[in-house]
């Protein structure tokens, strides 16, 4: 019953995804175990074999009217529902017979139970018979997916060689996908979600206790009032672009929590702030940020809402008109804080060029290497995640930074772990290190 | 001396800018007239693009997503065009996407390119579709893991793809055994890997190829989540080169369309700009040590 | 409460998102909030070109510098609208040619397509290109031997520059096979594959803890200066 309702080949599938969290190691015993005591959630039907005969009742001829040998059918098929999945789909396993070498490929077909035919058995009350897949030879299963929930289906597999296709092989009774309530191949992410989750709740709670948090100092966000300073003193503008990218990117809500903060210094400062966007609901997101700003500065009247416009959501188009905007207004300070992409040399070197002092921040890791050469500052990455907190100062948020450094810390560990226990194994490869690095990588999924 | 170092020291862009100009056209019009390119020798990532796509089977469909615009089609045309032309050899079943806007255009550009002139006796709709742009980025491929149909309703021509042969038997994305992307920055091979690829437990593969910009990024990911990696125009040229070699092993670059040929091409003006690049990291330092010589010297 | 709304729908839509994740009783309802994002995100469309049709129009009618180019732009975006949206010159498709407007906007013959073809493409293709021109600026600005941290840079920027291209077969072709990996067409390989992948996963795990932390911090309303820094 157990070994029923588990479906080990289908989980050691998914322990084998190539891109699975490394904190699937933390939590894949846990599949199991969960797996097995909550089998309440898949139907665990099984069909037996049932080998059918060609029905053509004749040996089939080539062109040239020669006899031409069919592969053999497959000997066995079963089908059932995949455990803890989103409903819907149902895992179709065959055995292949001997010699079936000479065939390229098996259809897989699927037939849904008509519901007044529901279980009148094989061959009576079904629909019409529709191509689930077409697998190579090698392969001894298939999913059917996209199937309608709680609807009961026949599959019936066939080889296909060069020389004509077995004899169908059909699954006895008509098998149910059921709906499970939590997707068991996402536990272990779940369970890293919920780790990081636990630190940077943790250190916000303690902070909230009045435990002191401290962070280290970082260089670009001091240097943001400087930069704004500067503006003012010059008599320039401020010039902002929070990235290319619209507001369901968290790079650019990040880059909103920064804008927030500099049009504040630049309220208290009365700066000219501009603010292009490529994204029309980054410019309202934008202006209410700024506008905000401004009121919390008590300059609720020098907020200008023309100042932060749409430009156009064409890439060039939009580097092509802040480009020229900075040649012609010649901004002391530029701001580059979201995601960008090719270009941010463009508009940094511009920047460069116009003698602007110039603070940047993305996640986009490719072009760090563009800002960190040719502005004055760069917040690299998680820097960038961290510059809102940095800069609120309050303690709940400095909090979460602590969390985010002790969930850091752990992922360190497994990658101390994974590296110690991958050169042991080169030092001796048996016993039971190896077998330790081997149950690490399927955790890990590589 | 002295003079030439306070002209480095103080050197305008825009000479900078004439010297790229000229070290990028001269290889172009050297390589325009006598039909020349450098030889390639494929790095094991380009290998594998290649091996990935000729071990499927003659009829496996294979999903192209075109994840870019014209901007970059400098360094991606070329290696859309050679992906393409594997595909056509192996008389595999192509599914042509796009989750960018421009790139239904640029589908139907490398169709009539490679498949129109070359493969004509492919037929639309059965070997080849082209099923268009869907907006919502990454919400499109998580749509695509469960229900295919749902993402794209219909192909470019109108098609609802329920009535398309060459989607026979696809239900989702994870029907494809090879997932080939090529990829221009967001939504590109990182999301697909992200969202795709990590949800298939292993069934699809996927190959991709990129901007240079981006190719750092995704080295990360190769050769585990990533088959098969074509970084940039050099990428596109290795694989390109073991495409022309595979379909037309006794040609010689004279005789193989200038189509076929477009990144071993731009690797000349590739050539010319890096020089310069060294010849420019080299004078800039010139004019460093230079500089710092004469302060120290002030100093004391 | 300006302040309130903004907050709870954000706190609700990204807490249906995450579960929608995990939990597929919620997976239609993270489906509907990616449908309110995509038909808000078209909305604000309207708001984006009325922005940009009011900052250029008035540029025209105060006759700032530069005001031309105001109205250049101004023509081509009522250009582009009406073509595209007009779908003029476009051909029916031929699955339905009695109906006009069946056919894809760009299509061949269309002006959209048109525009596309020798407007767009090579404008956009130029300002690509530019990137060179500004990598070659930068490099000459940035690439200093100041330090030994910057000296080991300069010394991979240089393995890659050649290994891309010919002329790292060229000088080091004739390296014997027993040492062919120091040839520098492999050494950028393993610079790449090894150094390169290194660093970037050290980046890529920061980055993906800062973005927990983030999105945490904005789910349980600890953050709220993306609506603007004020108390």
């Amino acid at each position: 019953m157990f070994a029923r309702i588990v479906k080990w080949d289908y989980l050691a599938l998914v322990a084998r995804n190539a891109n699975a969290n490394r904190w699937q190691k933390i939590s894949s015993a846990l599949i199991f175990c969960v797996i097995a005591l909550g089998s309440f959630g898949a139907s665990g039907v099984e069909s037996k074999v049932d080998s059918k005969v060609d029905s053509r009742g004749k040996i089939p001829l080539n062109e040239l009217g020669q006899e031409v040998i069919a592969p053999p059918a497959a000997t066995s098929i079963t089908a059932e529902d995949v455990a803890w999945d989103a409903g819907g789909v149902i895992k179709i396993s065959w055995q292949p017979a001997a010699g079936i070498t000479s065939a390229t490929k098996w259809i897989v077909e699927r037939s849904e139970v008509l519901v007044d035919g529901q279980g009148s058995g094989q061959g009576s009350g079904q629909g019409p018979w529709t191509l689930v897949a077409e697998v190579p030879i090698e392969e001894k299963y298939a999913v059917a997916s996209k199937l309608s929930p709680e609807a009961s289906y026949f599959f019936r597999v066939t080889a296909v060689s060069p020389n004509g296709s077995s004899a169908v092989t059909t699954t006895k009774s008509a098998v149910t996908g059921h709906w499970n309530f939590f997707i068991g191949a996402k536990l272990p992410l779940f369970c890293a979600i919920l780790l990081v989750s636990a630190c940077v709740i943790n250190f916000i709670l303690a902070a909230r206790r009045g435990r002191p948090m401290k962070v280290r100092r970082i260089a670009a966000l001091e240097a943001i009032k400087d930069a704004v300073g500067r503006a003012t003193e010059m008599g320039r503008s401020i010039l902002f672009v929070p990235g290319i990218q619209d507001m369901d990117n968290i790079q650019t809500v990040a880059g909103l929590t920064v804008l927030g903060n500099v049009s504040r210094t630049a309220a208290e400062y009365d700066a000219a702030i501009e603010v292009p966007t490529s994204r029309s609901l980054v410019m309202e997101a934008a202006r209410e940020a700024v506008q905000a700003s401004y009121l919390a500065a008590g300059r609720a009247d020098a907020y200008n809402a023309d100042a932060i416009r749409y430009i156009t959501d064409e890439q060039f188009g939009f580097v092509a008109y802040v480009s020229g905007r900075m040649v012609r207004e010649k901004p002391a300070a530029c701001f580059y804080m979201g995601c960008f992409f090719a270009e941010s040399l463009i508009l940094a070197e511009t920047g460069n060029s116009i003698g602007a002092i110039q603070i940047a921040g993305t996640a986009e890791s490719s072009q760090l290497p563009f800002f960190v050469a040719a502005c004055d500052y760069t917040l690299i990455g998680e820097e960038f995640m961290a510059a809102s907190a940095y800069l609120s100062g309050e303690p709940d948020q400095i909090g979460s930074l602590k969390g985010q450094d002790l969930a850091k810390a752990i992922a360190a560990i497994v990658i101390v772990i994974g590296v110690v226990l991958a050169t042991m194994a080169v030092i001796a490869p048996s016993g039971p290190i190896p077998a330790a690095l081997a149950w690490l990588k399927g955790v890990l999924g590589s | 001396m002295s003079k030439l170092l306070s002209i480095l020291e103080s050197l305008d862009r825009r000479w900078i800018f004439l010297a790229m100009a000229i070290s990028v056209a001269g290889p172009i019009l050297y390589i325009g007239i006598t039909g020349k390119t450098l030889p390639e020798t494929p790095t094991p990532a380009a290998r594998a693009v290649y091996k990935e796509i000729e071990a499927l089977p003659p009829g496996t469909p294979v999903l192209l997503s075109f994840d870019f615009d014209p901007a970059s089609g400098g360094e991606l045309i070329p290696m859309a065009t050679s992906l393409v032309h594997q595909c056509a050899a192996r008389r595999l079943r192509m599914v042509f996407i796009a989750l960018w806007p421009l790139g239904p255009q640029l589908i139907d550009e490398t169709i009539k390119r490679v498949i129109l002139a070359d493969y004509p006796d492919l037929k639309e709709g059965v070997d080849y579709v082209n099923v268009g742009f869907q907006s919502g980025n990454e919400a499109v491929m998580k749509v695509m893991l469960t229900d295919f149909a749902k993402a794209f309703p219909i192909t470019k021509n109108g098609i609802a793809v329920g009535d398309v042969v060459a989607l026979q038997g696809i239900q989702r994305v994870l029907d494809f055994p090879l997932l080939i992307t090529i990829s221009a920055g967001y939504p590109g091979a990182k999301e697909w890997i992200q969202y795709v690829v990590s949800s298939s437990g292993g069934k699809i593969k996927m190959v991709t190829g990129c901007t240079g910009v981006q190719t750092s990024a995704l080295y990360p990911y190769y050769p585990n989540q990533l088959s098969g990696l074509l970084g940039a125009i050099k990428g596109a040229a290795e694989y390109e080169s073991l495409v022309n070699s595979s379909l037309a092993p006794n040609d010689t670059s004279a005789a193989i369309p200038a189509k076929y040929l477009e990144a071993q091409r731009r690797m000349g003006p590739q050539l010319g700009a890096h020089l310069l690049m060294i010849a420019l990291i080299i004078l800039g330092n010139i004019a460093y040590f230079a500089q710092r010589k004469s302060k120290v010297r002030a100093t004391s | 409460m300006k302040r309130l709304v903004p907050m709870w729908i954000a706190i609700i839509a990204g807490f249906v998102m995450l579960l929608s994740a995990f939990f597929p009783i919620t997976e239609s309802l993270g489906e509907t909030v990616g449908d309110v994002f995509n038909v808000v995100a078209a909305i604000a469309f309207i708001l984006g070109a009325g922005s940009l049709a009011k900052v250029n129009l008035a540029k025209i009618s105060r006759r700032d510098q530069g005001w031309g180019y105001a109205a250049i732009t101004l023509i081509c975006f009522a250009i582009t609208l009406v073509v595209g949206l007009g779908k003029i010159g476009v051909p029916p498709n031929t699955q339905f040619p009695l109906l006009a407007w069946s056919g894809e906007k760009n299509a061949d013959g269309s002006i959209f397509g048109w525009i596309y073809e020798f407007a767009l493409v090579p404008i956009t293709s130029t300002m690509f290109a530019l990137l060179a021109f500004y990598v070659a600026s930068a490099a000459f600005r940035a690439f200093r031997a100041k330090n030994l941290e910057a000296i080991l840079l300069l010394s991979t920027a240089f393995i890659i520059l050649l290994g891309r291209t010919f002329a790292g077969v060229v000088l080091t072709g004739w390296l014997p096979d027993w040492a062919s990996g120091l040839r520098l067409e492999n050494l950028s390989v393993y610079i790449m594959q090894v150094f390169n992948t290194a660093g970037n996963r050290a980046i890529i795990i920061g980055i993906a803890l800062g973005v927990t932390a983030t999105s945490l911090r904005i789910l349980l309303g600890v953050d709220r200066s993306w609506m603007g820094s004020g108390d």
